[in-house]
Formats: C-alpha cells, sequence, structure tokens
C-alpha cells in the first residue's frame, strides 16, 4: 500500500504527467464554463451543442465524409503547429514571441505573391515564406538584444505594420470583384504543394498535402534540436537564467537573436503551409491579424510546452474551431461557436499556472516530508 | 512556578520522514536576557525557528508565553504573541524611506489618510531610547548596511513586540559596527526586551549573550551561562569535536606574475560613481591574495569587471603577461580562468538544469561534451558528472539528473566548486566561496583552495568574513569604496587593523 503511494507520487512528480494533467484539466474546464453559457443562452440545446462542438467531422454520417472533414482539421491543423513552435521555441529563450502572428503573414504575404505574381514552384514559394518570417523575426530579436525593446511591444507594432504592408501587396494579385487573392489553384498550380497521395486517404481531400506530415517531423526536429544539441542546451540556458548564461560565456544576444530568427522561420513557413494548399485565399481588406499566431500561444501551453505535446494540442484546437461550427444554429446566434472554442483556448492558456499550482503542492509535501526549509524559503516566504 | 520566562518552547519534537529536524528540544527565554542559540547549518535552527512562527507545528511538546500555552498557527499569531525577526536579509523595500519601510503594514491613519507625523514622532523616540541612529527620510538603498539593520530592528520595535529575534545579524557588518549592534543588543536587554541571538560566531555569543543553547543534528546539547564557560567548550558542544579553526598551510611560493591588473574603472549600475576606482593589483602564481572589504565597497563589481560580466571603464588586464583586457569570458574561460562567483542562484547555476548539466557549464562545448554535429555527448556528461559528485562528495537526491534546485545551498556551492576546479585553471577566482554553509563545508572548500595554491595556481579570494581572510590569504588587499587602501600580511596583522581599513578610517598607498 504504501509502496502504490509512493509510486504514484514519483509519477505525479515528473514533468511530462504534470503538463499533460493540467492541459486535460484545463481542456474540462473550458468544456465546462462552454456549456454554462450555452445553458445560460438556451437550456436545451446546450448538451447537443457542446457535443457537436466536440464531435467535429464525426458530425457527418458516413466515413467518407467524416474522413474528408478529418483531412480539413489536419490542413488547419499543421500551420497552427508551426506558429505553436514558433511561439515554443522562443519561449524556450526566455522571450514572449508574440510578434508571431506578423512573421504568419509575412510568409502568407510572401508565398501567395511569388505563386500568383511569379508563378513560382512549391519549394521557392516555401523558401521565400521562412525567409520573410525569419527577416521580421530577426527584426523584433535586434531590437531586444541591442536596443533593449519588450519583445512583446515591437512584435505587437510589427504584426500590424506587415498586416497593412501585406494587404497593400496582395491588391496585386485579388481577383477583380471581390477582397480575395486569386485561386493559388487556378492561376499557379505548380505552387500548390504536392499531395504526394495523401489526398486519397481522406477521400480525396485535395487539400491534404505533404504540410501535414512535414509539420509533424518539424516538430520532432524542434524537440530534437532543443533536448539534445549544444544549440539547445545554450537556448535553454539563456532562458532559465541569462545571467548564468552570460557568465559561463554563451552569447545571450546572439542566442536571442537566433532563436528569434528561426521562431519567425517556423512561423513564416506555417503561412506558406497554409496558403499553398489553396484552402484559404487572403482577404485583401482584412482589418485584423490572423488568429493563428495567437492560437499558436494557447497551443503552446495547452501542449505543455512540449514540442510533442503540441502536435496534440494544436490538432485539439483546431478540432473544437471547427467543430463549433456545426453547432445549431436555429438555437444559437452564429458567433457562439467563436465564443464557445474562445472560451476553451482562453483556458488553455491556464496550463501553466495549473501546471505551477501542482508542483508547489507537491513542493509543500515534500518540505513537509524531507524539512528542508531552504526549498521553502526560495519562494520568498 | 520559580522562574517566568517570556517564551518557552519545551520539549519540541518536530519529525519528517526519514529525518528528526528537532528532537525533544527545550528552548527557555528568560525576560530581559540575551539568549544565544548555537549550531551548525542543518542542526535544526531554521526548523525551531519556523515552529516558534508557526509555519511548522510541532508533533510534540507545545509553547509557552509568560507561563501561559499559546496556540502558534501562522506568522500572523506570532506577530500577535509579540515575536519579532530580523532576518540575515533584509526584508526592506529599497526605494522607500526608513520611515515607510518602519511604519509599513501598520501604518497610522486617519479616514484612510496616513498620518506620517505621528509615526516620525514614535520613530523618533524609539531611535532615540535606544541609541538606533537612522535619519527617517533617507531611502534604504543609499543607507549602509548597519543603518538598514537599525532600519529592521526599529521595525519590529515599533510594532511593540517583546521578544527580538536575531537571525545571524553580525554577517554583514564591520568589526566597528558589530561592536555597536552588541551595544544595541545590550540597550534593548536593559529595556526589557528578551533576545534570541541565532549565530555560529563564538566570539560574538561570548561578549553579548547570557546564556546560549546548542543544537547538533536536530538534538538540544545544552544550554550553558555564558560567563562559566569558553569559546572551546562552545564549538566542541556544537560540532560534537574539537575543530580546528586555522587551516592547515605551507607558507606561500610565489611565482610568476599570472594576473596583473593595471588601472581598472567599472562603473556602478546603482549610483553615479564609479563602483571601481583605478585599481591595480598583482597576482602571482602559488599564491592566494585575498581582497577584504565591507559588502558594496566595489568587490562585486572588480570581479564582475575582472570577468568581463561588466565592462569595463578603463584599464588594462593581464593574463601571463598577455592583453586579456577585450577578451570574451568564454575566450577567458577556456585560457585558464575560474570563477566561483559570489550569487550562485544568479550566476553559478543554472537552477532549472540537473546537476550534471550544471556541472558542464563550462565545458558543454568541448569536443568531450559535444560531438562535431552539434549533438551534445550525454554519456560523456554523464560520466564525467558522476566523478565529479564523488570526488567532491556534491549529495543530492537522485544523482546526476537532480534539479540543482532541489538541493541544499552547501552542496549547490559544492558543486560550483567541483566544476571551477575541475577545469584545472590558471587562475581561480573565488568570491565569497564558504557563504552560508557550515563549518564541515567550510573547511572543505578552504582544503580545495590551498591545495590549488599548492599546485602552483594563482588565487583570488574575495571575502568579506575576516576569519577566512585572515585564515586562508597569503596577502591581504583592503577595499574601501572602489579603491584599494591597505596591503597587508595576515600574519602581522589583526582584525581590529583590518575593521579600520574597511571602515575607512585609516588608508595607505598601496603598489601593485
Amino acid at each position: 500500500m504504501k509502496n502504490k503511494d509512493s509510486k504514484f507520487a514519483n509519477i505525479m512528480k515528473t514533468d511530462g504527467m504534470q503538463s499533460l494533467i493540467s492541459s486535460l484539466i484545463c481542456i474540462v474546464l473550458g468544456l465546462f464554463l462552454g456549456y454554462i453559457v450555452l445553458l445560460f443562452i438556451n437550456p436545451t440545446g446546450a448538451f447537443k451543442a457542446i457535443t457537436d462542438v466536440m464531435k467535429n467531422f464525426f458530425y457527418y454520417k458516413g466515413s467518407t465524409i467524416r474522413l474528408k472533414y478529418f483531412g480539413n482539421t489536419l490542413v488547419k491543423t499543421a500551420p497552427l503547429l508551426m506558429c505553436a513552435l514558433s511561439i515554443l521555441f522562443s519561449y524556450k529563450v526566455g522571450l514572449f514571441n508574440i510578434g508571431c502572428s506578423g512573421q504568419y503573414t509575412a510568409g502568407a504575404c510572401t508565398a501567395l505573391y511569388a505563386a500568383l505574381k511569379w508563378n513560382w514552384g512549391w519549394f521557392p514559394c516555401l523558401v521565400l515564406a521562412i525567409a520573410m518570417g525569419a527577416l521580421a523575426g530577426t527584426l523584433v530579436g535586434v531590437l531586444k538584444s541591442y536596443c533593449n525593446v519588450n519583445e512583446v511591444i515591437s512584435g505587437i507594432m510589427l504584426n500590424w505594420i506587415i498586416l497593412y504592408g501585406t494587404n497593400t501587396i496582395l491588391t496585386n494579385v485579388k481577383e477583380l470583384a471581390s477582397p480575395y487573392t486569386l485561386l493559388v489553384k487556378k492561376y499557379s498550380p505548380q505552387s500548390i504543394l504536392p499531395s504526394l497521395g495523401l489526398g486519397k486517404l481522406f477521400s480525396n481531400n485535395q487539400y491534404v498535402t505533404i504540410a501535414v506530415p512535414l509539420s509533424i517531423l518539424i516538430a520532432v526536429a524542434v524537440m530534437i534540436v532543443l533536448n539534445k544539441t549544444k544549440f539547445g542546451y545554450e537556448l535553454k540556458a539563456t532562458g532559465f537564467n541569462k545571467n548564468a548564461a552570460k557568465y559561463c560565456g554563451m552569447k545571450e544576444k546572439r542566442n536571442m537573436i537566433l532563436s528569434l530568427l528561426i521562431s519567425g522561420a517556423l512561423a513564416g513557413l506555417g503561412a506558406a503551409f497554409f496558403y499553398l494548399t489553396g484552402y484559404e485565399q487572403w482577404e485583401c481588406t482584412t482589418s485584423t491579424v490572423p488568429g493563428m499566431g495567437f492560437n499558436g500561444i494557447a497551443a503552446t501551453f495547452l501542449g505543455g510546452l512540449n514540442p510533442i505535446g503540441t502536435i496534440f494540442s494544436s490538432f485539439f484546437i483546431q478540432h473544437i474551431t471547427i467543430g463549433g461550427a456545426n453547432v445549431d444554429k436555429t438555437m444559437y446566434c452564429s458567433q457562439i461557436s467563436d465564443l464557445i472554442s474562445a472560451l476553451i483556448i482562453y483556458l488553455c492558456g491556464f496550463v501553466l499556472f495549473l501546471k505551477t499550482f501542482m508542483k508547489n503542492v507537491i513542493r509543500k509535501r515534500e518540505v513537509k516530508r524531507t524539512g528542508k526549509y531552504e526549498n521553502f524559503k526560495q519562494d520568498g516566504r | 512556578m520559580a522562574e517566568q520566562y517570556a517564551i518557552e518552547m519545551l520539549n519540541i519534537t518536530k519529525r519528517f520522514p526519514g529525518i528528526i529536524a528537532n528532537d525533544n528540544i527545550t528552548l527557555q527565554l528568560r525576560r530581559g536576557e540575551i539568549h544565544a542559540l548555537l549550531g551548525e547549518n542543518g542542526a535544526g535552527k531554521s526548523t525551531l525557528m519556523s515552529v516558534l512562527f508557526g509555519l511548522y507545528q510541532p508533533e510534540e511538546g507545545e509553547i509557552k508565553k509568560d507561563g501561559k500555552v499559546v496556540q502558534i498557527r501562522d506568522p500572523n499569531d506570532a506577530n500577535d504573541l509579540g515575536i519579532g525577526m530580523v532576518h540575515q536579509h533584509f526584508k526592506l523595500v529599497e526605494c522607500f524611506t526608513v520611515l515607510d519601510n518602519i511604519i509599513m503594514g501598520v501604518e497610522p491613519t486617519k479616514a484612510g489618510f496616513l498620518q506620517k507625523k505621528e509615526a516620525r514622532q514614535k520613530v523618533l523616540a524609539l531611535s532615540e531610547k535606544y541609541g538606533l541612529k537612522v535619519d527617517p527620510d533617507a531611502l534604504v538603498e543609499d543607507i549602509t548596511v548597519g543603518m538598514q539593520q537599525r532600519t529592521e530592528i526599529l521595525k519590529m520595535l515599533y510594532r511593540e513586540n517583546e521578544i527580538l529575534i536575531f537571525d545571524e545579524p553580525t554577517a554583514v557588518l564591520t568589526p566597528q559596527e558589530i561592536t555597536e549592534l552588541m551595544q544595541i543588543m545590550r540597550n534593548l536587554k536593559a529595556e526589557g526586551k528578551s533576545i534570541l541571538f541565532i549565530s555560529h560566531k563564538l566570539a560574538e555569543i561570548m561578549a553579548v549573550a547570557d546564556r546560549c543553547s546548542v543544537l547538533r543534528k536536530g538534538k538540544y546539547i545544552g544550554t550553558v551561562d555564558t560567563d562559566k564557560t569558553s569559546i572551546e567548550e562552545l564549538s566542541a558542544m556544537m560540532v560534537g569535536r574539537n575543530v580546528n579553526f586555522h587551516v592547515e598551510k605551507k607558507p606561500a611560493e610565489p611565482g610568476d606574475v599570472i594576473l596583473e591588473v593595471d588601472g581598472m574603472t567599472v562603473a556602478s549600475k546603482v549610483h553615479k560613481n564609479n563602483a571601481v576606482k583605478n585599481v591595480s593589483l598583482k597576482v602571482h602564481a602559488g599564491e592566494i591574495v585575498c581582497i577584504a572589504g565591507i559588502d558594496g565597497n566595489g568587490q562585486s563589481e572588480f570581479v564582475y569587471g575582472l570577468s568581463g560580466l561588466e565592462p569595463l571603464v578603463s584599464g588594462r588586464i593581464l593574463f601571463k603577461g598577455e592583453d586579456v583586457t577585450k577578451a570574451s569570458i568564454r575566450q577567458k574561460s577556456v585560457m585558464g580562468f575560474s570563477h566561483i562567483p559570489e550569487d550562485r542562484h544568479k550566476h553559478g547555476l543554472v537552477l532549472d538544469y540537473s546537476l550534471e548539466d550544471n556541472l558542464v557549464l563550462q565545458t558543454y562545448f568541448q569536443p568531450e561534451y559535444t560531438n562535431k554535429f552539434g549533438f551534445l555527448r550525454r554519456d560523456n556528461i554523464r560520466k564525467k558528472a558522476d566523478e565529479l559528485i564523488e570526488k567532491f562528495d556534491v549529495r543530492s537526491g537522485q544523482g546526476a539528473v537532480t534539479s540543482a534546485r532541489s538541493m541544499s545551498g552547501g552542496n549547490q556551492q559544492k558543486a560550483i566548486v567541483a566544476r571551477e576546479l575541475d577545469k584545472d585553471p590558471e587562475l581561480l577566482i573565488a568570491v565569497q566561496p564558504t557563504r552560508g554553509l557550515d563549518v564541515g563545508a567550510i573547511e572543505f572548500i578552504h582544503k580545495q583552495i590551498v591545495a590549488q595554491r599548492d599546485a602552483g595556481k594563482a588565487v583570488l579570494l574575495v571575502s568579506l568574513e575576516l576569519d577566512e581572510v585572515l585564515d586562508v590569504s597569503d596577502r591581504i588587499l583592503v577595499m574601501y569604496e572602489g579603491e584599494i587602501v591597505g596591503q597587508f600580511d595576515p600574519k602581522k596583522t589583526t582584525q581590529e587593523e583590518l575593521g579600520l581599513y574597511m571602515a575607512g578610517a585609516k588608508r595607505m598607498e598601496v603598489q601593485a
């Protein structure tokens, strides 16, 4: 009995387990809160509505169509995953890359422009998007390192500059009668990411491309870089303790810029992964930065700041976002789907809070057990 | 009842699974006495104080105030009972005035407005009564450490605390300030306050305390009247054996100049003046040069400038004759600089990293630990970590993979010392290497430092502890307000003489 107890305690002490549990708690809390809101608006349909959100593609009947919608979720997961990895990468160095949305927009802008104006093939489009995202990220990094400009401020400012720049540039390649950019599929089919037969697996969903497996591979690569390499060791050391990193001779400025460069590149690539499937067109009159970058923040935290966890959290967030569209519009106004998914995503942000809380509880127990007052004092108690 | 005690902790037992932190400890504080609590790190002093402050509930035993049993559930209860404490690290708001700090939390108000005039009068009266000189309008960041401490004492008095606990109050003071503090403690005693004085400095206990209770490894060893005991007896009670206070070492055999600093000036981060002003010195191979001084006289900045953590305003640094003024931290480290930093949490360790990752913090980029594709060689890192843990007796819960944060201060320090010495440096810069460590660990680290010297390495030691300065070093330089104001042979000087130079009362010209 006692043995079992300590085993359980040991499992609870592992970081991964704590992350997983707090993520799950957040999801449950989010769903519950969403349900309560629905109850207030219209009690009769609340339960069905919340299950519809959760069901997403299972909402439809028949496996063919289900598979197709499952494919759609995956298509939207790939760019979100890239944004989440982008946020995560800079977060490991102690930076909060809220400029991710802007870097994503920069990627979208260059990918679409290169495709529609110059009719480039998909690969050069991809590379250009990466380069632009990286450039936008680097700008924030340089401002941070050399001028001590807070990365959140410069990131947000840059988001808007890039957004309106993008609107201006992409107006050159938009449809005459609408604010949307031309269809990539129609005007520059060579720019569409190859599917390599993946689409066939999802009931001929033409949007499922190599972006999906590539994004997962990149998540694995990010994990390897962060955990197994000298570069990752330096980045994390800088993030955990900038002073110690400097003390042992790491170039903390260079590391900051590099991490934001890579962060921007990941975001730019994410945009290319999305717009080069032809799933969506860019709306040249849009006055908001794409939510992808911001949802990336939620995905990062919901994924427990772990690249692999991020794969699942990104999928989950897209799952409920798309599922939200299935809510019965006769009972609820059309914004309700956004509200519900926003609520859940919002609560995802609490993962870290819950984790810290859990850690504290465990540590307090530990302190009581071992009597190490020192650990207690470090928290400033 | 024969004797009235201000506070009594009777037969306190506090168990943590695996350890008995306090084993049947009795501490009786008479009204109007100075009672010293003596013990090594880990002897249970902190736990006992935590029990008194309601942070822990004891399994057995009771606490009595004025003969009546009281329950102390949390620090607020302790406050209500008139128990106050001056912590080792002051809890003051730097950018507030002395007065604001004193009244903080118990501000007299009328209709929500502060009544500072009233408070000021009360503070001035208290300061007069006990001889606690403070300037109520000065900002805490501008005043000396001694005055900060007096502010802390006034804080307790303002709250009308009857039982005053001083947690290692002399660690940050000059010998002169220590004398002053002792006088203050005597004044407080004369006014009927009861004082609990936690320390491991035997001379001070002998000088000021009436009685002394000794703890060792969680057990109560005994209480003695200080006028009926000796330093030797107390130390034997504390450690359980006779301690050799002196570091055994051969005479130094200085060799070539390893480090030469020429006219170094470093800007201050806190004020407009330079923190280090035109300092020149030399350190030879096989010699331990110690920079003594009161905290905050530019020693930290000097080391920052030397290691490259802060830029120099002017001056040159020569290492074995080569100009390294412009060299990066990494370059210096590879050339043979080792640096045991002053603040182990700020600079010395990445607390969220494992012990093994911290042990390779200075060497992780070497081919031994990183292969040519940039991947870490985990197996070699583990091997090195295990070797150092064994050699330097670094104790931790789970060995190499223990998170540095969960280790005790002494073992964290040992890990840093292990890392820095293992580099086999030409020059060892050790800043306060024994800060906060117990006697055993101090002995160990001193031995390591002397061993480095004997191996022909140059050692630059920066210390605030005069005992350490006099014991370990071969040559002493005193730093006052950013300048070297004296040079001494440790065999021919005394604490008192050093104290005068440290406090700026005397100075001499020193040639580098």
